[in-house]
């Protein structure tokens, strides 16, 4: 009862601390704001209008509706006419431009011999028709823009001819589920939850005790029957609030703007994001256990943040990370918060067949709680 | 018998190299004012948090309130209050909130917690500011404060680690007279400071310096059985007199206070007076007189600084 008490007073003073705290208090409201906007419209992994050149050694009408076509598939962009090969590539090396298509003088009869084209009489050889129409020179540095470049290498040329497109039976069929018109949004607005909560949520609570140091506060505060872990959960339920409202612009405008859909039901929605919340916030306590001032504790947040956005499957599939990799990303709560809400949302899978997930988070934040609570010690020795 | 709030024997803790207190012994008497008197950095703050339990000590045995420490620090918080030296409460909160804090930490609510924190408020003097956040509150506002957030679960013993230190002398006046009314009620408290005249109004007294208690007593006890006593001079060379006077034997030290020079004489001469007067440095139109001992002689002696 007592305790009860004594876990409200610090809650109390909290949430007066925060109010009046204006900055501190807008941010609640802004960074999910601000990050949703930005990320949700800026993330995109569908690469368009990359811009290219041509070096076109034919200079002929077809060379330039070849130009034309590949324009119009809207992965690239010619926004560079050079002359010859140095000319390009040096453009390429300064990084004007990402590749260059050179077009050789025989274009037309490439083509007529082309194996999709199949035009020709008698029927092209084998060695003329694995020639390619002309060439790319791609700056490879970039995987992914190279890899929407490589995605070129087989376009259609048939309606370059006027002729009916060939459509070869493809080996597999793909039926894409929860996400048919491959909207990146729809992966990225869940994955934003986690990525703002870790960031809002280990800041909030990393800098609580270390502040309290910091101005003085600690040595009155530990002079009083306060014990260790009722200043730890004081400190941390305002914050589950705080992660909640977060949680709610995120995913509302997600919706509304991004069209994410929220299929999993809110009572799930909501278990997984306590889980999530907790687990944060009691990290950024043993943060702030350990940390000296402010400055530590924030460095210490942005350790954790980082692999949070990169190894937690924000940003890249964890499927493709080597083992040692995945074990470190095994450790973050952002990992297994990031599937629990992409089932969630996206899947409609309960919380409770995601269990290993659920149980990660749980442990994550009894065992934050205990050591924090063991940590931090009402002496000032 | 004599009840005591306060026991140590040989009180000792080190911060690495740095001998922060030694060998302390204490005893404080149930009701009484209890002064630590000594320099920036002789130890005091140490002492008062190794007696509150926020710092083990490194050997020795403390008992307070009849708990012993370390091990039973956190029953006895509820029944001490600590005023830190540094101001401590919440700058963003306001003097109501702080207040109010406190209570619901101390496990106060509803009506009672009420009552408390407004008979606090009319006491220090702080209805008018109630509202107001801490942060923007004078030095004499804050103390005041501190002071009620201190006492507000009534303990039986206060704490008070340079309380006036960041005070003018008119509210430092006013300080000592609240502390009285809480002697009158019944508190004990220990107060440190490095002023010798808050000093000379505590019950008994410490002289600490450089974690040794040098003396111990009630003030007058201490002026009196000093072992030296007090001449002032009045003359018109006094930079000149000082500097000759300390080389001799019998003269423990002399400082200037304006236009006189205090000087302190070693116990065994007897006339202090006509001792000085023979000597060469003393003109004959210099006027010597005997004074009552201070406080602070009392503190040049048992430090041996001056």
């Amino acid at each position: 009862m007592k305790s009860l008490l004594r876990i409200r007073a610090i809650v109390g003073k909290e949430l007066t601390q925060l109010k009046r705290d204006r900055i501190t208090f807008g941010m609640v409201v802004m960074i999910p704001l601000i990050q949703l906007l930005l990320f949700g419209y800026a993330i995109n992994t569908n690469i368009r209008h990359i811009p290219v050149g041509v070096v076109d050694y034919s200079k002929s009408g077809l060379s330039r509706v070849l130009i034309q076509t590949i324009e119009a598939t809207q992965v690239v962009n010619f926004t560079r006419q050079f002359n010859n090969l140095p000319q390009a590539q040096a453009t390429i090396a300064n990084g004007e431009i990402r590749a260059v298509l050179v077009i050789p003088k025989d274009v037309s009869q490439r083509l007529a011999r082309h194996q999709t084209v199949g035009l020709g009489s008698p029927p092209s050889s084998d060695e003329e028709t694995s020639r390619p129409v002309a060439q790319w020179l791609v700056d490879g540095s970039d995987t992914i823009i190279a890899a929407a470049v490589k995605s070129l290498r087989n376009m259609p040329l048939a309606e370059l001819l006027d002729k009916p497109p060939n459509r070869n039976t493809p080996t597999f069929e793909v039926a894409l589920l929860y996400n048919p018109e491959q909207r990146t949004a729809v992966n990225i607005v869940p994955g934003l939850v986690a990525i703002i909560l870790t960031m809002t949520m280990i800041m909030f609570t990393s800098g609580a005790i270390v502040r309290e140091r910091e101005r003085g506060n600690m040595e009155m505060l530990i002079t009083t029957p306060v014990r260790p872990v009722e200043l730890m959960l004081g400190k941390i339920i305002p914050y589950i609030f705080i992660g909640a409202i977060q949680v709610g612009i995120i995913l509302g405008l997600g919706h509304i703007l991004f069209h994410v859909p929220v299929n999993g039901g809110l009572l799930q929605l909501s278990g997984a994001t306590f889980l999530f919340i907790t687990a944060s916030l009691t990290l950024g306590l043993v943060i702030s256990t350990i940390a000296n001032n402010q400055l530590q504790s924030m460095q210490m947040t942005i350790f954790i943040l980082l692999p949070s956005i990169l190894l937690s499957g924000f940003m890249f599939p964890y499927e493709g990370m080597p083992v040692a990799a995945q074990y470190i990303a095994e450790a973050l709560p952002a990992t297994h918060f990031i599937r629990l809400i992409r089932g969630v949302v996206l899947r409609e899978v309960e919380i409770i067949n995601m269990s290993s997930d659920v149980y990660w988070l749980i442990l994550f934040t009894l065992a934050g709680l205990t050591v924090a609570s063991l940590r931090f010690k009402k002496t000032l020795d | 018998m004599t009840d005591y709030v306060i026991k140590a024997v040989k009180l000792s803790r080190n911060f690495g190299d740095i001998k922060a207190i030694q060998n302390l012994d204490l005893e404080v008497e149930k009701g009484r004012i209890y002064g630590f008197l000594g320099p920036n950095g002789s130890g005091k703050t140490t002492a008062i948090r190794m007696l509150t339990g926020l710092l083990k000590p490194g050997s020795g045995e403390v008992e307070v309130l009849g708990y012993t420490l370390p091990e039973d620090a956190e029953k006895l918080r509820l029944h001490i209050g600590y005023m830190t030296q540094k101001f401590s409460l919440y700058e963003d909160l306001t003097v109501k909130e702080n207040l109010e804090f406190i209570a619901n930490v101390y496990s106060l609510s509803g009506r009672l917690k009420n009552q408390r924190v407004d008979e606090l408020l009319g006491i220090y003097g702080l209805n008018e500011k109630k509202n107001q956040l801490v942060g923007n509150m004078s030095g004499g506002q804050r103390q005041r404060l501190s002071l009620s957030a201190a006492i507000l679960h009534k303990p039986e013993l206060l704490f008070l680690d340079e309380p006036t230190s960041a005070v003018d002398p008119e509210n430092r006046r006013e300080f000592w007279e609240q502390l009285f009314d809480l002697s009158d009620q019944g508190t004990s408290i220990l107060v440190s400071t490095h002023y010798m005249d808050e000093a000379e109004r505590c019950h008994k007294l410490a002289i600490l310096e450089s974690g040794i208690k040098c003396a111990d007593g009630a003030p007058d006890e201490l002026m009196q059985n000093m072992g030296a006593k007090v001449v002032e001079i009045t003359s018109s060379n006094l930079r000149q007199l000082k500097r000759e006077l300390l080389h001799l034997s019998g003269v423990i030290s002399a400082a200037q206070l304006g236009a006189r020079l205090r000087v302190l004489v070693k116990d065994t001469i007897s006339d202090p007076v006509t001792f000085l007067s023979r000597q060469p440095c003393v003109d004959s139109d210099d006027h010597l007189s005997r004074v009552r001992p201070s406080l602070e002689d009392v503190f040049v002696i048992s430090t041996g600084t001056g």
